[in-house]
Formats: C-alpha cells, sequence, structure tokens
C-alpha cells in the first residue's frame, strides 16, 4: 500500500462521483456523517459546473460514517450515488441499517444487490482510496473543497 | 520551538487512566509528542479523530503516537471517550503546561500549548518538530508521514 506521505489530490478521473458538467470544477472531500458537510452540501451542489464527491469518514468522530459512505457507494453501483448522498444529508436523524434499506427502497434500487455491495471489498477499498488520497492531500477536517486540486475552503476555526 | 537534536526533555504525566508514564518509557522506540489546545475543542477534536484514522499504519512505522496537553487526565477520559479513540493522551496540568514549556510549545497569551508535534527518536532526542502558524489549524496526517519517511 502506498504510503500516507504528502501528494496533491488526484484531478478528476472516470470513476470519480461526479455531479454537473465541465472540465474545471470542484473536489469536495466529505464525511457523509458530518453536520457541517450536510450544511455545506445546501450551498456545494447548487455550484455551477462539475462537482466530484470525495469519501472522507471520519468513525472516530463519526461512528456511523463508514456505514453510510458504503449506503452511498452501492447505490452507486445502481446509479444513483448522489440520490444517496442527497438523502443521507437532507435526513441525518435516520441513519441505522432499516432506514438505510427504506432509503434505497425509495430510490428504487434492487435492495439485495444494495446490500451486498454495501458490505463487498470492492465497495470498502473504492472509499478507502478516497481517504488516502484525503489524506495524502492534507484534508484535516470536512468538508474539505479543493479547486483545480488546491485546497481552497475549509471551515473557519478559532482553535 | 525546541531545536531538533536536542535531548528531548523527559517528563513524567499522568494518561487518562490517571497511570503515571514517563518519556523515559519509550526509550528504543519512536514517540510522536501532539501538542494540543484542549480537550473538546472543535480542531482538537478534528485533529485526534483524523490522527485516529491513520494510527495503526503510524504505528507500523514504530512510532508511537501520544497527546498531551492542559487538560486534568478525567478530561481526557471523557474526550477520549466521546472521540472513541485509543490515542494516549497525556496531562500537563500542575503545573500547568510545564511540559509544554520545557518544549517552547506554550502560548503564555492563552494558557496552552499551541499546535505542535515533535518527534523523539529511539535515543530521546528531538528528530523532527512541526508548529501551526496558529492553534485554529493542524498538520494534517500527510505532514506527520512525511515526517517518517
Amino acid at each position: 500500500m502506498p504510503d500516507l506521505g504528502s501528494a496533491p489530490v488526484p484531478p478528476a478521473g472516470p470513476d470519480d462521483h461526479v455531479r454537473g458538467e465541465g472540465e474545471e470544477g470542484l473536489i469536495v472531500y466529505a464525511d457523509l456523517g458530518c453536520p457541517r458537510c450536510a450544511a455545506a452540501w445546501l450551498r456545494l451542489r447548487e455550484e455551477p459546473g462539475r462537482l466530484v464527491f470525495r469519501h472522507f469518514p471520519v468513525a472516530a468522530k463519526h461512528p456511523r460514517s463508514p456505514a453510510l459512505h458504503a449506503a452511498a457507494e452501492a447505490a452507486g453501483r445502481q446509479g444513483r450515488f448522489f440520490e444517496m448522498v442527497d438523502s443521507l444529508y437532507g435526513d441525518r436523524g435516520r441513519v441505522d441499517d432499516p432506514h438505510l434499506w427504506r432509503r434505497a427502497e425509495r430510490l428504487g434500487l434492487d435492495l439485495d444487490r444494495f446490500e451486498a455491495d454495501r458490505r463487498s471489498e470492492e465497495t470498502g477499498a473504492r472509499i478507502k482510496r478516497d481517504f488516502r488520497s484525503g489524506i495524502r492531500g492534507g484534508v484535516a477536517g470536512t468538508p474539505a473543497v479543493f479547486d483545480a486540486c488546491t485546497l481552497v475552503a475549509v471551515r473557519e476555526r478559532e482553535f | 520551538m525546541i531545536a531538533v537534536g536536542e535531548q528531548a526533555p523527559d517528563f513524567t504525566l499522568r494518561n487518562q487512566d490517571g497511570e503515571k508514564v514517563s518519556l523515559a518509557d519509550f526509550r528504543g522506540r519512536k514517540v510522536m509528542l501532539v501538542f494540543y489546545p484542549g480537550d473538546f475543542s472543535p480542531v482538537c477534536g478534528d485533529q485526534l479523530s483524523i490522527y485516529q484514522e491513520v494510527k495503526p499504519e503510524i504505528e507500523e512505522k514504530g512510532v508511537e503516537l501520544i497527546g498531551v496537553s492542559v487538560d486534568s487526565f478525567f478530561a481526557h477520559k471523557a474526550f477520549q471517550e466521546k472521540l472513541g479513540i485509543d490515542t494516549v493522551l497525556l496531562s500537563d496540568f500542575e503545573p500547568k503546561g510545564e511540559v509544554a514549556r520545557a518544549y517552547d510549545s506554550y502560548v503564555e497569551k492563552m494558557g496552552f500549548a499551541n499546535r505542535t508535534l515533535v518527534l523523539v527518536d529511539e535515543d530521546g532526542k528531538v528528530a523532527w518538530t512541526y508548529e501551526s502558524p496558529n492553534p485554529g489549524e493542524f498538520p494534517g496526517a500527510n505532514v506527520i508521514f512525511d515526517a517518517l519517511s
């Protein structure tokens, strides 16, 4: 496994989760369990142009985050990644497994496939890949927004 | 900041469970001391949470990660449990900030340590340091891996 030393965040690639169109756009590292990300998402998703979403679950801070990211990734396997992201950020109070199944049903997903995909090694590896690229890019809190692979926005904090 | 190459000042502090821990206990191993302002602050929570995610890989490099702040060990225990982390947290509580001062990390006007990383080598010498420009920013985990590469 490659080291976690500093490296620029990768540019948007063919297997990134991309909303909108265009050659240029923002890359956001976000945690689906993070309330600040949920608030920021309302603005980010309205940004014109291309928006790349990368997984950055911080389990120590938000214990359900890994499960939420796996659910989004599994929904993505059925073409509904951003619909699941919108759903999870839109209603942060219901995040247990039965709630995830209900969300999947509402999105018209094949539930058996959703279940298998969200627990698969491939899904775990895909999420980890994003997380590691964020660590290497210096992500220190979520959401972290990059423009042309340069960090442009983090929330302001005193200490 | 304490200078690279100097002998790291030894100390004995209580951990989150009230047990005494000395830097000398780690002789023969590398230690990354993480001085931070205080338990339960938003930035400190983010910093220690993100470091926790990569802690196994830091340990694979033979490095022990240890947090140090001026909070009591009772506060450390609660903070550790709130974050769900197992990083050792040491209490630089009384005399307040004495260890942070020894490492030249203490910010007098604020009453706590600046966000500082100090890598102590197997012989107890300072091998590398990093000090944040202000307490509101913390070094990403990539900076730790850069130091260990």
